[in-house]
C-alpha cells in the first residue's frame, strides 16, 4: 500500500482551511488580524475626528497654570499652578479616600462577617438587615445620604458666634476643641516644634521593640510552651517611653484649636463633610460585602477544627483568632482583593459630594478650562489602571504568604 | 471574492459615517428639528414649565433659528446640559448649536474650535449673600466659604479676584444651579458666585428674595451668547443673522404684533423690507426662504419682546436692560445692516 504520501508533500494554499492541522492556526491568525484591524480602526477612527474637528491630542496643557482653587488639598497648592500639580492634589486625595475606606471598610466587613455567625439570634440578625440593607442600595445615595446628614443636621458656623445676649446657638465639644458644622468637622491639629523629630524617634524604636517583644514571646511559646501576655506589655512599651520622651523634651508637640474667626472657624485641622460622607458610605457599603465574604471564608472551615480547637480546651474568641481566620484567610483574600479595587474606583463618585479628588479636578475642572476631554479621560483611566494593579500586586504578595505551605 | 468586497465595503461605510458631515443645515433640515443644548434649569433663561415646554430668554434664540429654517418655533429638540457637557455636547454634533448662557472667550473660541455668533447677553460676574451676615462688598469676604458652579469662567474669574485683593476663600465646587441654590440656601456656603443675571434668576425663585442681597462688585465681562461649531461657516451665519434679526427687529419697531402686517406689502424703510423679505434676496443667501426673519420675529417677538417676557423688570427675575439696551438707547446691542 505504497500510494505516494509524496505528492501530498507539497504544501497548498486550500490546507490552511481544509487540512485540520493547519485549521485551528488559521483561525487564530485570521481572528487576530480582525481584532487589530479593529483597535486599529477605532484609534484612525479618533484620530480623523480629532483632525476633522481640528484638534491635535496633546498633554502640553499639563504644564499650564490651572487658574482654579481645591477646596482641600494635602500638598500646597494655589490656583497659580499648573494643571498637573492640581490632578496630583486630585490623586492624593483619591488616595487618601481609598486607603481609609479600605482600612475601616476590612475592620468594618471582619467584625460584621464574624457577628453574622454568632449564636446570639438578635445579633446575627442585625447584622444580616445590616449586609442586605447596604449592599443592596446604590453607593451614590448613600454618599449622598451621609452627606445631607452631615450637612443637615450640623449648624453653621455662624449658629457657633454669641448674640448679642452673649448666648450662642450651638457650641464645641470636649473643651473647645471639636466643632462639627456643616461645612466640616474642625478638629485639633498637632504644631510640632523643636524637639518633636526625637519624639518621632523614640516612638518608632518604641514600636521596632513592641515587634521584638512579640517576637520573643512568640519563641518562648513555641520552645518552652510557656504564654507570655502580648496585648498589655506590648501597648506599655509603645506608649511609655514616647510619653517620657514628650515631657522630658518638654512638651515639643502642642495643638492648634480652632477658633471662629470672620466667617469660618481657624486653625485646628478641618475635615470636610464631602470626605466624611464619602468616607462613611464607602466604608458602610464595602464593608458590606466584605463581611459576606467573611462569612463564606469562615464558614468554609470544616466545624472539625472548631471542635478539636475546643477539646484542646481553647476558649471561642482564641478558636476564631488562631483557628478559624487564618485558614478562612486563603478563602478571603482573593475576593477581598476586588472589593478594594472596587472601592478604589467607586471613590470617584466623589464628584457627588464636591470632594476634590483626581475625577473632580484632573476629569473634571481641568478638562472643562481645557477642552481636552480624550487626553484628560485618558489619563484619568491611566491613573485607575495602575493603581488598581498596584492594589492586585500588594493583596497579591500577602496572598502568597498565606498560602497554605506545603512541604 | 464577494466576501471582501463586503468587508471592504462596510469598512467605508463606517469611516465615512464617523466623519463628522459637511453641511449642519442640510442635516438639521433632514432631521426636520433643531438640536438646541441649553441649561438643565435656570428660571428666565431656559427652564420647562408644568406642561414640559421649555421657556426662557435663551430657548427665544433656539426657536427662532427653528422658525428661521423650518417656519415653527416649535420645531427644536431642547437638549439640557451642565456646564461641563455643554462643549462636548456640541463638538460631538450632538447639538447643533448652544444658547446656554456661555461666556464668549478667547480659548473657547481658538483652541476649543468653537465660533460664538455674538452676545445676547452683557453679563458680569456677581455674589449674592444673606442679608444677615452683613457683608456690604465681596472686598469683606476674607475666609468665607464661597458656592461656585464648576466648568466655568467663574471658577477661575473666583479665584482672580480673590487673589489680586489678597483674601482668601473656600471654593465650594457644585454641579446646576439647582445644587447651589439648596447648598447656599443651607448655609454651606455663606456666598453664592456667578453670573449676576443667573444670581437675579436665583433670588427669584427664593421664598424670601429680600434676605439676600447681590454685592455691588461685578469682577468680570461675561458677554454671554450662542455659540457652534467652528468649520462649518454658513451654520454660523445662520444662526448670527437670525439673532441680529431679532436686536434689528427692535431697533426697528417691527414686533411679533405687527410683523405680518409689515411682510404683507413693502413699507418705506428699505431696511425693513430687506429684513422681512420684501425687498431683497437676502434669505436665499443663507439657504432659507425669503421669510424667515418674519418667521424668527413671530414666534416670541423681537430682542426687546423676549427680554421683557422672561427677564425684564416686569418679571420676578426683574433684570434692567442696562448694558443690553439698543445702542440708540445708550446700550450695546447694534445689529450690522441688513443689507
Amino acid at each position: 500500500m505504497a500510494y505516494s504520501d509524496s505528492e501530498r508533500d507539497g504544501f497548498r494554499l486550500s490546507q490552511l482551511i481544509y487540512d485540520s492541522r493547519y485549521r485551528a492556526i488559521t483561525i487564530q491568525a485570521v481572528t487576530l488580524a480582525l481584532v487589530v484591524a479593529g483597535i486599529f480602526w477605532l484609534i484612525m477612527n479618533a484620530r480623523n475626528n480629532l483632525a476633522a474637528l481640528g484638534l491635535t491630542p496633546s498633554l502640553d496643557f499639563l504644564s499650564n497654570p490651572a487658574g482654579y482653587d481645591i477646596a482641600f488639598y494635602l500638598i500646597p497648592y494655589d490656583s497659580q499652578m499648573s494643571h498637573g500639580r492640581a490632578a496630583f492634589v486630585g490623586i492624593l486625595n483619591t488616595l487618601l479616600v481609598a486607603s481609609l475606606g479600605c482600612v475601616t471598610a476590612t475592620i468594618v466587613g471582619v467584625l460584621v462577617g464574624v457577628l453574622r455567625l454568632s449564636n446570639n439570634w438578635v445579633v446575627s440578625r442585625l447584622m444580616a438587615v445590616y449586609v442586605e440593607g447596604f449592599r443592596n442600595v446604590p453607593l451614590v445615595l448613600w454618599i449622598l445620604l451621609f452627606f445631607a446628614v452631615l450637612s443637615e443636621s450640623t449648624p453653621a458656623p455662624r449658629a457657633f458666634k454669641p448674640d448679642e445676649n452673649g448666648v450662642s446657638q450651638a457650641s464645641m465639644y470636649l473643651s473647645d476643641s471639636f466643632a462639627f458644622t456643616n461645612r466640616g468637622v474642625y478638629t485639633p491639629a498637632p504644631v510640632w516644634s523643636d524637639g518633636s523629630g526625637w519624639l518621632v524617634a523614640v516612638f518608632i524604636l518604641s514600636i521596632i521593640g513592641a515587634i521584638y517583644y512579640r517576637r520573643y514571646a512568640r519563641k518562648l511559646l513555641f520552645d518552652t510552651g510557656r504564654l507570655l501576655p502580648m496585648a498589655w506589655p506590648a501597648l506599655l512599651i509603645l506608649v511609655v517611653p514616647a510619653l517620657l520622651a514628650y515631657f522630658v523634651l518638654g512638651r515639643p508637640v502642642t495643638l492648634d484649636y480652632p477658633t471662629l474667626g470672620g466667617f469660618n472657624f481657624k486653625g485646628g485641622l478641618n475635615i470636610p463633610n464631602s470626605l466624611l460622607a464619602l468616607w462613611l458610605a464607602l466604608t458602610v457599603y464595602t464593608g458590606a460585602f466584605i463581611a459576606e465574604i467573611v462569612r463564606a471564608g469562615v464558614l468554609s472551615v470544616s466545624n472539625g477544627q472548631t471542635e478539636a480547637a475546643f477539646a484542646l480546651g481553647l476558649r471561642p474568641n482564641r478558636t476564631m483568632s488562631l483557628v478559624v481566620l487564618p485558614q478562612a484567610m486563603r478563602v478571603i483574600i482573593p475576593p477581598l482583593i476586588s472589593q478594594f479595587l472596587n472601592l478604589t474606583k467607586n471613590s470617584s463618585l466623589a464628584i457627588a459630594v464636591s470632594y476634590p479628588d483626581v475625577r473632580a479636578t484632573l476629569g473634571g475642572i481641568t478638562l472643562n478650562q481645557t477642552g481636552r476631554a480624550l487626553e484628560c479621560m485618558l489619563l484619568l483611566g491611566l491613573f485607575y489602571l495602575i493603581l488598581s494593579l498596584a492594589i492586585s500586586l500588594v493583596m497579591n504578595i500577602v496572598n502568597n504568604r498565606m498560602k497554605l505551605r506545603e512541604r | 471574492m464577494k466576501k471582501t468586497v463586503f468587508f471592504g465595503a462596510l469598512t467605508v461605510a463606517g469611516l465615512a459615517a464617523g466623519v463628522a458631515s459637511a453641511s449642519t443645515l442640510d442635516d438639521v433640515k433632514a432631521r426636520g428639528k433643531l438640536n438646541c443644548g441649553v441649561t438643565t434649569g435656570l428660571a428666565g433663561f431656559a427652564a420647562p414649565d408644568a406642561n414640559g415646554n421649555w421657556d426662557g430668554f435663551d430657548v427665544a434664540v433656539c426657536r427662532a433659528v427653528a422658525a428661521a429654517i423650518f417656519g415653527d418655533g416649535n420645531a427644536v429638540e431642547f437638549t439640557p446640559t451642565t456646564g461641563e457637557t455643554r462643549f462636548t455636547a456640541l463638538a460631538s454634533g450632538e447639538i447643533d448649536m448652544l444658547a446656554r448662557n456661555t461666556t464668549w472667550t478667547f480659548s473657547r473660541d481658538t483652541d476649543l474650535k468653537f465660533d460664538f455668533v455674538g452676545v445676547n447677553y452683557y453679563d458680569g460676574q456677581g455674589f449674592i449673600v444673606p442679608k444677615a451676615l452683613g457683608v456690604s462688598s465681596a472686598k469683606e469676604l476674607d475666609g468665607a466659604t464661597v458656592c461656585i458652579q464648576t466648568g466655568t469662567t467663574t471658577e477661575l474669574n473666583l479665584a482672580d479676584f480673590f487673589r489680586s485683593n489678597n483674601i482668601s476663600y473656600e471654593p465650594v465646587p457644585i454641579q446646576t444651579n439647582a445644587e447651589g441654590q439648596q447648598q447656599y440656601l443651607a448655609g454651606a456656603c455663606d456666598a453664592y458666585t456667578t453670573d449676576a443675571s443667573g444670581l437675579a434668576a436665583t433670588r427669584a425663585t427664593f421664598e424670601a428674595p429680600a434676605d439676600h442681597v447681590l454685592l455691588p462688585e461685578i469682577i468680570s465681562k461675561e458677554p454671554l451668547g450662542p455659540l457652534v461649531r467652528h468649520g462649518d461657516n454658513d451654520w454660523g451665519d445662520l444662526v448670527m443673522w437670525t439673532m441680529n434679526a431679532l436686536i434689528a427687529a427692535e431697533e426697528y419697531g417691527v414686533t411679533s404684533a405687527n410683523v405680518k402686517e409689515l411682510a404683507a406689502a413693502p413699507t418705506n424703510n428699505p431696511e425693513v423690507n430687506r429684513l422681512l423679505g420684501t425687498e431683497g434676496e437676502l434669505g436665499a443667501m443663507i439657504g432659507l426662504s425669503k421669510d424667515w426673519a418674519v418667521n424668527a420675529i413671530a414666534v416670541s417677538g423681537n430682542y426687546g419682546e423676549i427680554f421683557e417676557k422672561n427677564i425684564g423688570e416686569s418679571t420676578p427675575i426683574g433684570l434692567a436692560r442696562g448694558l443690553n439696551a439698543q445702542w440708540t438707547n445708550g446700550g450695546l446691542l447694534y445689529s450690522p445692516p441688513f443689507r
